[in-house]
């Protein structure tokens, strides 16, 4: 995994009560997701109990990092807050079955495409937290 | 479902002009256009014993009371979901008045949106909550530069456009629709302002590679009301009562309004489908038997997929449906003939429920022939109206 320094006044996260312990893990280098502590499903965005089993008890699981690209976008007008650079922002599709809204950087926006494999990058923000972001695989 | 005489009616409309620096406050818009909806349908504030919005107007109920002599009320509600609320503050209004929670209610919108805040641009001060009142849950979004309106719709898009190879030209013919109804509308922002295909291709990107200048909705000052009873009441008013013959609404598991991306087949809007069974079973008509269509048209993106979702073509067909004119004034379903959100203003879907009245009574600026019903709908929520 390699760090990416595109947009260094990237905002900070918004850190919810539930959703921390996913930005605090990306601090540390670490890619994860919720994984209920009841009957082990994996849940993005973030909750406070499982809805399939409705346990409350809530684990993280270790991500792969790999997954493809579902969508992806340019904004462009107005530029996006806090990036010199425009962000290509995607929906990556995760080998784990969950999507997560992030962004593909290292590639030339014209080369993007709906399918095409990435793997996780971290991306460091304007307060010095780390974020996953992705890389072309 | 209520006896007839006991069905819900949308007796009164009313509006401020749409601008974009109103040089008033919100709370003064919204009774403004409060007041004109209770002229319009021969009713006075003391009338009213329910009052609702929905989420994302700052405007305010009990000062909306203080200022035009409200007495007493018996209901308030503000609907979640920002503009998807439109049409689904008509399904709590409609049961509402239909169950005798209050016999006569008063939705409104009112906002500076351009004036005051640009609502179209990055917002990291949360003037949203954190989860966008159940619209867009932006811890999510906003560190990776999804930060706008426009930039979830594309996103959320992008399997629809991608699958059906919907182009910017088939999003761009719905554009020119949406403008061409607005220039013949006095109350629209782009009156008298029509635009060509060429116009659209060459207005710049918002969300490169899916949304232009011109497939992204207003942002307006203004506010719209409508005052909803009971068709036993309505019988004594001044206007032709616009029966709400069906109003429903969908949520289904983990979805979201705008920053739908988390669940299911994307290149579809399940919600709107079960939306459109509803209505059926509701009242008989489905969305493609009604005259006029009022599609909430933040994006041009999302007309396609609501044409789809709401059955007026089958999936994939929409930009074909558009290009080959069924959706023009004289086609078999009339698309917003105000100009809907992108032309006429953004009041954030309101503005779309009262040309859908106005075409019932036969008197809005582009009437279209022969109306025996409208739908409506923003998404999550659709409605029906008939005489």
């Amino acid at each position: 995994m390699t760090d990416s320094n595109l947009n260094p006044n990237r905002p900070d996260p918004i850190m919810s009560v539930e959703g921390a312990f996913f930005w605090k893990a990306a601090d540390e280098g670490r890619f994860v997701v919720q994984k209920c502590g009841g009957c082990g499903m994996l849940h993005h965005p973030p909750r406070a109990f499982c809805p399939e089993c409705l346990s409350p008890k809530k684990e993280e699981a270790q991500l792969s990092g790999r997954g493809t690209i579902v969508s992806w976008v340019m904004p462009v007008q107005p530029p996006a807050f806090g990036f010199e650079v425009p962000p290509v922002v995607a929906l990556i599709e995760l080998e784990e079955g969950i999507r997560m809204v992030s962004n593909v950087e290292g590639a030339d926006p014209k080369s993007m495409k709906v399918g095409l494999p990435v793997k996780v990058a971290f991306a460091t923000t304007r307060g010095g937290h780390k974020l996953p972001i992705f890389h072309l695989a | 479902m209520a006896k007839n005489n006991q069905q819900a009616a949308i007796v009164g409309i009313g509006q401020t002009e749409f601008s974009r620096n109103s040089g008033r406050s919100e709370q003064q818009l919204c009774a403004e256009a409060v007041l004109a909806a209770l002229a319009d349908a021969g009713l006075k504030p003391a009338d009213i014993d329910g009052v609702m919005t929905y989420t994302l107007d700052h405007s305010d109920e009990v000062d909306l009371m203080r200022n035009i002599g409200v007495k007493e009320l018996r209901y308030t509600m503000r609907i979640p979901q920002g503009g998807a609320g439109s049409i689904s503050s008509l399904v709590h209004a409609k049961y509402a008045v239909e169950s005798g929670f209050c016999d006569c209610i008063v939705l409104w919108r009112s906002m500076n949106e351009r004036s005051q805040y640009r609502f179209g641009q990055p917002n990291l001060q949360l003037q949203m909550s954190p989860n966008g009142h159940s619209s867009t849950f932006v811890e999510w979004c906003l560190p990776f530069g999804a930060q706008t309106p426009a930039t979830w719709e594309a996103l959320s898009a992008g399997p629809y456009v991608n699958k059906y190879g919907v182009t910017s030209e088939d999003l761009g013919r719905v554009s020119v629709l949406m403008r061409s109804n607005a220039a013949t509308n006095p109350n629209a922002w782009f009156y008298g302002k029509p635009i060509t295909l060429d116009d659209h291709q060459s207005s710049r990107w918002i969300v490169a590679p899916t949304l232009r200048l011109l497939d992204c909705c207003q942002e307006s000052d203004g506010a719209v009301a409508i005052v909803v009873t009971r068709m036993d009441r309505a019988k004594d008013l001044k206007q032709i009562p616009a029966r709400l013959a069906a109003a429903e609404y969908s949520f289904l598991h983990n979805h979201e309004i705008i920053s739908d991306f988390y669940q299911g087949d994307l290149a579809r809007l399940p919600m709107s489908e079960r939306v459109t069974e509803r209505l059926v079973e509701a009242c008989g008509i489905a969305p493609r038997d009604c005259q006029v269509a009022m599609i909430y048209d933040n994006f041009t993106t999302q007309v396609l997929r609501q044409i789809e979702a709401f059955g007026f073509c089958g999936p994939g067909e929409a930009k074909d449906f558009i290009r080959e004119g069924h959706m023009n004034l004289d086609g078999r379903n009339a698309l917003s003939p105000n100009g809907g959100l992108i032309g006429e203003a953004y009041i954030h879907g309101m503005n779309n429920i009262t040309e859908g009245v106005r075409q019932l009574r036969g008197n809005a600026d582009n009437q279209v022939r022969n109306v025996e019903s409208v739908f409506m709908c923003s998404g999550v929520a659709g409605a029906i109206i008939t005489q």
